[in-house]
């Protein structure tokens, strides 16, 4: 069926390209990473040793950020477009073998990409000798075991050796020493996605699209309290608002239901208000909102009846919960932070608590250089910014608690 | 938490036991040693192989493993107690988990888990002295555009309520998914549930059907 529309024939025209070819195409059309991070593709394929013997390419289906559904829906619904993109891209960085990491939740999804798989394996797309060509390549399935650091590029490689989704310390980056010490390439399925169609319409119909930071279509997920959650494609040109009120994308909030706050990276890029629904999904301006990035992309409203405490808890618990405990900073910062979010939502805060979770965030990730992956960052910006644009809602919550909560809580614990 | 330790990655050592792998296991386990380089990094496969076949990874599948990956079982522990996924203590033939994450919790998810707690009467990580349900929590299972939503076994339900729980619980199908399943990662199943348990189980099949029709609306 894919095949019939127009399936497996960007591989077909890759591989009458040299793999450089393939790679300048790729980064001629500034492919940004659709994981998080929006690394360009093409750049992290340019990074691989050039006197290399073997090269490995993973693809990361590791998706377990709230609330990010966009590889599910790719894998679900188009599986061999996956795959043409995985052989493409594996024939772009010569890689031998293609393991496709995949979160063990997606149950459904990994009987229908084994079966594709098979398929492909059958058709002779995969194996010895693709299409007649000289490039041979083994593409394996592997489930991970329920971490969300292994979505991690060297978190998924260590798990991928069956140890612990420990994330590496880089340098080495991945593409100089990662899975087996071998250069491997970690890629994301809506990035490897996108590449058949680069290949196929050139490079320049892909940057025609969007803005010149943020080129070609992507996927945006939109989920809570709207009318029709689920997963739209757009050019990176549309604003959260859109997303949210266009009759082609969320189509409005439900009735009764106001927006009150937006996550519209996942809850790890931060929070927005109500009056900042103008912001632009691209990979620029949410810095100009005081979020991380893009992230994934995945939108999530909260409506007017949310108690934030209860936002701030859950996405501090998400972090506790998930923090693979190698840095200090972030173990401890993490977990500390869902204690005093717990005791917050119970009516026993203090006004001094917010600040104490600013003094937490502050101090914690990459960017103060504590940290190993970037996963603390993700922990504090939704922190940040709720504390800081819900700064007066909080306040008020603390103040109207029961009298005596605090000190019973306190008093309690010493 | 990194820091805590949930009760269901203790595993119990008896040195006395028999072993438990059988021959299609370690044939299964061995099948996968040409896809990597090194043998360590069967490891998570041959875990996956094992609590399908057993249901949980006892102190001697962990030993049987390690003699079969040539590590050490301290190395398999390692991982293992890594990974929310692993049961080194028998759990129930159903697992029940309830998603956590931000979208389920505004949706409501909170008042599924109560609920579910109740019917089941157990709390979270328990089983219930039957032996057919455990109940966990895991954080977001990627259906946000359905939340709140859980996992029975293998099969997502999407959007479920409250008042769906009973439905769901008493549904004898309530963890199959429609597709062909490869036999390498076959999940065990209730497949000898006959007489009184099965009627039990087939009680109330209007689950789905409950759904859709609110999906409708």
């Amino acid at each position: 069926m894919y095949e019939s529309r127009g399936g497996y024939r960007a591989v077909r025209k890759a591989l009458k390209m040299t793999p450089d070819e393939v790679v300048a195409e790729v980064k001629k059309a500034n492919l940004r990473g659709r994981g998080g991070a929006g690394f360009p593709a093409g750049v992290k394929w340019g990074f691989l040793p050039k006197d290399r013997t073997t090269t490995l390419l993973c693809v990361n289906a590791d998706e377990s950020e709230p609330p990010t559904f966009s590889n599910r829906v790719l894998m679900e619904d188009d599986p061999h477009q996956l795959l043409e993109g995985t052989i493409i891209t594996g024939y772009a960085t010569q890689a031998q073998v293609a393991y496709i990491y995949m979160r063990v939740e997606f149950h459904e999804q990994f009987h229908i990409l084994q079966k594709a798989i098979d398929e492909a394996y059958a058709a002779g797309y995969l194996g010895k000798k693709i299409f007649g060509s000289d490039y041979s390549l083994e593409c394996y399935l592997h489930r991970g075991a329920g971490a969300y650091v292994c979505g991690e590029e060297t978190g998924l490689i260590e798990s991928l050796e069956g140890r612990r989704g420990w994330p590496r310390i880089k340098p080495p980056f991945p593409a100089v020493e990662g899975a087996f010490r071998r250069p491997t390439v970690v890629n994301n399925v809506e990035t490897l996605s996108c590449v058949p169609h680069i290949i196929e319409r050139g490079a320049d119909w892909f940057a025609g699209i969007g803005p010149p930071h943020s080129t070609g279509p992507k996927l945006f997920c939109i989920s809570g309290p709207v009318s029709k959650p689920g997963c739209y494609e757009a050019a990176m040109e549309i604003t959260v608002g859109e997303l949210i009120e266009r009759d082609d994308m969320g189509g409005g909030m439900l009735p009764g239901r106001k927006v009150k706050a937006v996550f519209p990276g996942g809850v790890s890029m931060g929070a927005l208000t109500a009056d900042e629904l103008d912001m632009k999904m691209d990979f620029v301006d949410p810095g100009n909102y005081g979020l991380l990035g893009l992230g994934t992309a995945a939108a999530m409203v909260v409506d007017q009846d949310t108690d934030m405490r209860m936002v701030l808890r859950n996405v501090a618990r998400f972090f506790g919960t998930e923090s693979c405990g190698q840095c200090t900073h972030c173990r401890e910062g993490t977990a500390w932070m869902y204690r005093i979010a717990t005791r917050m939502e119970e009516g026993a805060g203090r006004i001094e608590d917010l600040d104490i979770l600013l003094e937490t965030a502050r101090n914690m990730g990459m960017m103060p250089g504590l940290s190993i992956c970037g996963l603390p960052d993700g922990a504090t910006f939704p922190i940040e910014t709720i504390v800081k644009k819900f700064r007066s809602e909080l306040e008020e919550a603390i103040r109207a608690q029961a009298p005596g909560r605090v000190e019973a809580v306190l008093s309690a614990v010493n | 938490m990194a820091w805590k330790a949930i009760d269901r990655i203790s595993p119990v050592v008896d040195a006395d036991a028999a072993p438990v792998l059988s021959e299609p296991v370690k044939a299964k386990i061995r099948s996968f040693f040409d896809r990597y380089e090194t043998k360590r990094a069967v490891l998570l496969p041959s875990l996956h192989v094992v609590q399908d076949a057993l249901g949980s990874i006892s102190w001697q599948a962990m030993v049987e493993i390690a003699e079969l990956l040539e590590i050490h079982p301290s190395d398999v522990i390692d991982t293992i107690s890594f990974y929310t996924h692993f049961w080194t203590h028998p759990k129930g033939r159903k697992v029940i988990t309830v998603c956590r994450s931000l979208t389920c919790e505004v949706m409501g998810g909170a008042a599924v888990l109560e609920e579910l707690k109740k019917q089941l009467g157990i709390d979270e990580h328990e089983t219930t002295p039957d032996g057919r349900y455990s109940l966990v929590t895991e954080e977001c299972l990627a259906g946000c555009d359905h939340g709140p939503c859980l996992l029975v076994n293998e099969k997502l339900h999407k959007r479920v309520a409250p008042q769906d729980v009973a439905g769901i619980l008493a549904d004898a199908d309530n963890d199959r998914i429609a597709f062909e399943r490869s036999d390498l990662f076959d999940a065990p199943r209730d497949k000898v549930v006959t007489g009184a348990a099965a009627q039990e189980d087939g009680a109330q099949r209007s689950t789905s059907k409950d759904q859709e029709k609110r999906r409708a609306d």
